[in-house]
């Protein structure tokens, strides 16, 4: 073995060096600062609050499904199916609401569309989990299933029809404000701190990246691998799921053909960038909603500069490779 | 010795001067003054290598001592920083293993490095197949892996893919695909480590006849006894130096244990080369009974019992069920149908390793890496994880208490880290498999299944092991160990069973326990047949 | 004592040759079931017309699915393709003008560039192939909206451009048809008799023991994905010829489906063990299933919506998935 101890200590300027230590080791936060020192300098109008809520609001969704990417992640799998699984949430809630009973009695319409929406992404998610644990099925092609599927079953729901609806409450989920805070920043940020902390504190963080990790000898350790697996795809699921519903309810319309649609590449790159180990064992759900941020943030800057809107995936595409590499490098260096 | 510290270049000038002597001319291979550094943290110092045609040569030395690393700066895995390579008296300098092969270099790796799902015909061919107008010549190319085999007296099919052979004949396939290679120097990595006793006298009689054909070998071992039979010239290194090289003939195994370690060879004998302590507590109650074991291939019928306070050995020949025993016992491999596991008396059937914890049991794999330590995960993580259902209270881990525990086996076992939050994937194989039985031991078993706990721990920390395991059990606990040593079954074990194909044939124990007599006793399928 | 144990091994060993057997060749049964069903069934299932119009169409997918065969044998995975052929359609119809025998090598040579940069990026730069490609399928997406302005790009029709993807060699077999053919004979060739094949399999079955043996893993990595690029590419050239037009929004999820049918084939998603003409079976199977759907609206007696077609295949998926990971898992248990 050839280990690196970095050493600190000696440096002369304690503070400074601290916030360039937390920058260097972090690479997904200096970008994060390094993106807003850019915007400041070039884009027009950017520290306006309005510029804040227009990316709150369009990040939200990307974030709250890269969290659940990188748990699946973290177990050292994928999950190709969130786009498809937030188009499925995103249809069944309408569809309840607007049936002759949700029509006729809307608030407890209401409270049956969310839970059961919510339910049919985990139960997708949970159908994941069965193949991956139970049957062995590698990750990828597993979840490919539910991604050709997925959509397909919320389009059949609808006869890939737009349902558009006109109710207020719902609606509040993708429009409303919470103390002048987007609604769905709020709940993303309360799902991150939640994630993370469940993570950091429970038992069950510590088996998922002990999964993710080595399977084998978490196995040998007596680490109930199967039902970590389930929980976590259950949970992906069930974040694409609250994802799904904030789009449906920021278009007042569900559009089964498009909700979601290419979301897995985003969340994939969102957690990617927030540091997600590919090979597992490793979660940061808050680089995750950062590295969701960057993403955002850039093709934000892109567009407000007058960019073609494609060289935004362009860009998309290169920050993943700086990142990914920039991980190997560290990792190569151990 | 040399003067460490003289610079690298005057090291290298000093050593050249003084080893340019006439005896070294003809060697096929001189690596003089290597020196390799990762990351600031040298790995060679000043090494050196000189090898004769048609010698088997051993390296030997710790974990750590640089051996794997002069090896693959050798065959070109590696860039040294400094020194230089004579092979066949040019000045060489190889970029890849693919470039030092063509050469002349050859090397078997620890694990078979060969591709499972191809043919052997494929895995000896591979990168230099015979060719007619760019494309491969089948024909040619398995008549040529035929005829490489027969070499070796081995008549396989060699259309077939190579994972549906066993290791050890995988190993001797990896061996002629070097040969096939006309290699002028072959390296082994620890051949021996997944053969059996039987299958490392074939093995020998390969070399053999390698060496006869002016072939040298470079040959890397832990088992001190085996270079007495093959090795022609010994060449201790430690700390990345080269300390020493004699003939075989002119050293003992007490020698090279010293050298290895750096003592003196009175510290050596005082220590004993592996040596328990002496066993002295009587034996308890029966903690484990195993009747009729079968089912899991290829156990078919294994019965022992473990008592408190007493380490049973479970010896064997690679292939004869001993580990696949440990496994059913531990509620893996769940076809298990025949036969009864008692524990304390009662019976029970494990479904998951679950289970075998709840029950008490710990249970530590042949192999460390694989199934052992969780790579990204620090220690205290890797340490607690067995732990961990009973250290929750509500689905929470209580930090504190948590780091008191792994802070207090850490202190007891004496595990080298920087501190419990490093990585344990940063550890040396032995301060890894001190925090494996850590991990056990927090769980405070009854019993503890121990798979070859000291396969490949240098001899420092393989001797603390064995003083472990030896204190636990004069603490009462019951332990089953399964080694392919035979030695440290005999210092080690207060009993030993005999696994024959799949069948406990024999039970050693008090003045019947040697290293002879287990030997007999594996390998003789007409003594166990009557 | 020892023959009922040696009639078990003898058993074990048939049945374990026999599930090697039906992972590769339950393919073509079911091929062979499912065109009997058709040809049964339909009037008009087994014309020439129908069968050449299947064949013409799902070229591109052909293609597709025989360049990820070489990927997927290498133990890696190229998600680029869909938007290769999309980069690919749109610049060859943009120099559809000057004939196909420009357009041709332009096409492939635009796939040959995106192949090289995944090869530049997973060999030099050592990101896993998923993320690599992944990067390139938004890139070269990103790549053909901005050359094509978000539009699609109409082909000239007074070239020979649109002969390759509409006319017939020897007026007989459409052109799309005959490259198919003579590519996979080419593939065959490539896998079987050549070292590449061989080497390519190898990596895929182990890469650090390839580069022990001193292959010469990057160089075939290179091959590998260029050649997947160079399908991609050529796939594109027929897209534009066929269709009359180079479109930029073409190609999403193809390399899922790709995926899909090297999977379906048999091919081990870890690398090391397939078959070429495995995937040519898949990829026909797929196409099949959309093919007899439209019959079976076509005939009347129920119709299913289009969107039905991807629930299916991916049911289908599921199916073939789960019976190869219970043979699988069945010999691992062994």
């Amino acid at each position: 073995m050839t280990d690196t101890t970095i050493t600190f200590g000696n440096s002369p300027k304690p503070l400074m060096f601290k916030v360039r230590n937390i920058l260097t080791r972090n690479g997904t936060l200096s970008a994060f600062f390094l993106l807003i020192l850019v915007n400041l300098a070039i884009t027009p109008n950017f520290l306006e609050i309005q510029t804040l809520y227009v990316n709150l609001t369009q990040v939200a969704t990307i974030a709250i499904v890269a969290i659940g990417m990188t748990l699946v992640i973290a177990s050292g799998g994928i999950d190709l199916s969130v786009g498809a699984l937030m188009a499925l949430a995103g249809t069944v809630a309408p569809l309840i609401m607007l049936s002759d009973f949700g029509m006729s009695n809307p608030s407890i319409g209401l409270m049956v569309a969310i839970p059961v929406a919510l339910l049919a992404a985990s139960a997708g998610g949970l159908f994941n989990g069965v193949l991956v644990s139970r049957y062995n099925i590698q990750p990828i092609i597993a979840t490919l299933v539910l991604f050709i599927s997925g959509r397909g079953i919320a389009q059949v729901l609808t006869n890939g029809e737009l349902q558009s609806f006109d109710i207020p409450a719902f609606e509040f989920l993708g429009t409303g404000r919470l103390l002048g805070i987007p609604f769905q920043a709020v709940i993303t940020v309360v799902l991150a701190l939640v994630c993370a902390w469940t993570l950091r504190r429970s038992i069950f963080g510590r088996y998922l990246l002990a999964v993710g990790g080595n399977e084998k000898a978490a196995q040998l350790a007596g680490v109930p691998v199967k039902k970590v697996k389930l929980v976590t795809y259950t949970v992906c699921g069930l974040l694409a799921g609250i994802a799904g519903l904030i789009t449906t309810a920021i278009n007042a319309a569900s559009d089964a053909n498009q909700t979601g649609q290419l979301m897995e590449l985003d969340a994939i790159a969102a957690a990617v960038v927030g540091g997600a180990l590919l090979t597992g064992g490793k979660a940061p759900v808050i680089g995750a909603v950062l590295g969701a941020a960057i993403i955002q943030l850039m093709g934000y800057t892109l567009l407000a500069n007058g960019v073609h809107d494609a060289v935004a995936m362009v860009a998309k595409a290169f920050i993943i490779i700086v990142a990914v590499y920039l991980q190997q490098m560290r990792g190569g260096s151990k | 010795m040399i003067n460490h510290d003289l610079s690298p270049a005057a090291a290298i000038a000093g050593q050249a001067a003084l080893q340019g002597a006439v005896s070294d001319q003809e060697a096929v291979l001189c690596m003089r003054g290597i020196h390799k550094s990762f990351g600031g943290i040298a790995a060679l110092t000043d090494a050196e290598l000189i090898i004769q045609p048609g010698e088997v040569h051993a390296i030997i030395g710790q974990n750590g001592a640089g051996k794997s690393t002069l090896i693959k700066v050798l065959n070109g895995a590696y860039k040294h920083d400094a020194g230089e390579i004579f092979f066949m008296g040019e000045k060489v300098s190889y970029g890849s293993p693919h470039e030092a092969q063509c050469a002349g270099i050859s090397t078997i790796f620890q694990e078979v490095n060969l591709i499972g799902y191809r043919s052997i015909t494929e895995n000896i061919c591979l990168g230099h197949e015979p060719k007619r107008f760019g494309m491969v010549d089948w024909k040619r190319a398995h008549s040529h892996a035929r005829s490489t085999l027969r070499r070796f007296g081995l008549d396989l099919d060699v259309r077939k893919p190579l994972n549906e052979f066993n290791i050890a004949t995988q190993q001797l396939v990896a061996i002629a695909r070097a040969v096939a290679l006309d290699a002028r120097i072959v390296i082994m990595d620890e051949p021996t480590s997944s053969l059996d006793d039987h299958e490392t006298s074939v093995l020998f009689g390969v070399i053999r006849e390698l060496k006869a054909s002016g072939v040298a070998i470079l040959y890397v071992s832990h088992h001190l006894d085996e270079l007495f039979e093959i090795c022609d010239e010994i060449t201790v290194m430690r700390d990345g130096r080269t300390v020493d090289r004699k003939h075989i003939s002119q050293m003992t195994k007490l020698d090279m244990v010293a050298g290895m370690l750096g003592r003196s060879i009175d510290d050596v004998e005082a220590g004993g080369t592996t040596g328990f302590s002496a066993k002295s507590t009587p034996i308890g109650e029966v903690m484990l009974a195993v009747e009729g074991l079968g089912g899991a291939s290829p156990v078919k019928n294994v019965s022992f019992k473990v008592h408190k306070a007493e380490v049973l050995g479970l010896a064997g020949l690679l292939g004869a069920g001993r580990s696949e025993v440990a496994r059913a016992i531990f509620g893996l491999d769940r076809d298990q149908k025949q036969g009864q596991v008692f524990i304390d008396g009662c019976e029970v059937e494990f479904e998951r390793p679950t289970d075998a914890i709840n029950a008490q049991l710990g249970f530590c794999s042949e192999d460390r890496k694989q199934d052992g330590i969780i790579p990204q995960l620090s220690v205290r993580e890797n340490l607690t994880l067995a732990l961990l259902p009973r250290l929750a209270r509500r689905g929470l881990i209580p930090e504190a208490e948590e780091r008191e525990i792994v802070a207090r086996y850490m202190d007891r076992l004496g595990i080298k880290a920087s501190s419990m939050e490093q990585p344990i994937s940063q550890l040396s194989g032995g301060n890894q498999q001190k925090v494996l039985l850590a991990r056990w031991m927090a769980t405070n078993p009854k019993l503890l299944i121990l798979d070859e706990p000291t396969r490949g721990i240098d001899v420092g920390a393989k001797r603390e092991i064995q003083l472990l395991i030896r204190e636990l059990a004069d603490n009462g606990l019951a332990v089953l160990m399964i080694s392919s040593e035979f030695e440290e079954l005999v210092e080690g074990a207060d009993r030993v069973i005999v696994i024959q194909e799949g069948k406990s044939v024999d039970e050693l124990s008090g003045e019947n326990l040697r290293v002879n007599a287990i030997i007999k006793s594996v390998s003789h399928i007409s003594h166990a047949k009557q | 004592m020892n023959s009922p144990s040696s009639t078990r091994t003898n058993l074990f060993q048939l049945l374990s040759r026999c599930s090697a057997h039906l992972r590769s060749e339950g393919v073509w049964i079911a091929l062979v079931l499912m065109i009997m069903f058709g040809g049964l069934r339909y009037d008009s299932f087994l014309t020439e017309y129908n069968i050449m119009t299947f064949l013409s169409y799902n070229s591109m997918f052909i293609l597709i699915a025989l360049g990820m065969t070489f990927v997927i044998m290498s133990g890696g995975i190229d998600l680029s393709v869909g938007s290769v052929v999309a980069l690919s359609s749109v610049v060859v119809a943009a120099v559809s003008p000057y004939g196909i025998e420009v357009a041709l090598p332009v096409g492939v040579l635009v796939g040959v560039a995106t192949g090289a940069i995944n090869a530049f990026v997973i060999t030099r730069l050592k990101v896993v192939p998923f993320i690599a490609t992944l990067a390139m399928m938004l890139g070269a997406r990103g790549m053909a909206l901005v050359i094509s302005d978000n539009q699609s790009v109409p082909v000239s029709w007074d070239s020979n451009f649109t002969h390759f993807g509409l006319g017939k060699a020897f007026d007989y077999l459409p052109w799309p048809v005959v490259t198919t053919l003579i590519v996979f004979i080419g593939c065959w060739v490539l896998l079987e008799k050549f070292p590449f094949g061989r080497h390519l399999l190898s990596i895929g079955g182990s890469e650090e023991s390839s580069r022990l043996m001193g292959l010469q893993v990057e160089r075939t990595l290179w091959g590998v994905y260029v050649l997947s690029g160079a399908l991609a590419g050529l796939a594109g050239v027929m897209l534009a010829s066929g269709f009359g037009a180079g479109q930029p929004l073409e190609g999403m999820g193809w390399e899922l489906s790709a995926i899909a049918s090297v999977v379906v084939g048999g091919t081990l998603l870890t690398g090391g063990l397939g078959s070429i003409s495995a995937t040519l079976a898949g990829a026909i199977l797929l196409g099949l299933i959309f093919n007899i759907l439209n019959f079976e609206n076509g005939s009347g007696t129920i119709t299913f919506s289009a969107y039905w077609q991807s629930v299916i295949r991916g049911g289908f998926l599921l199916v073939v998935v789960i019976i190869q990971a219970k043979i699988i898992n069945k010999a691992r248990a062994r």
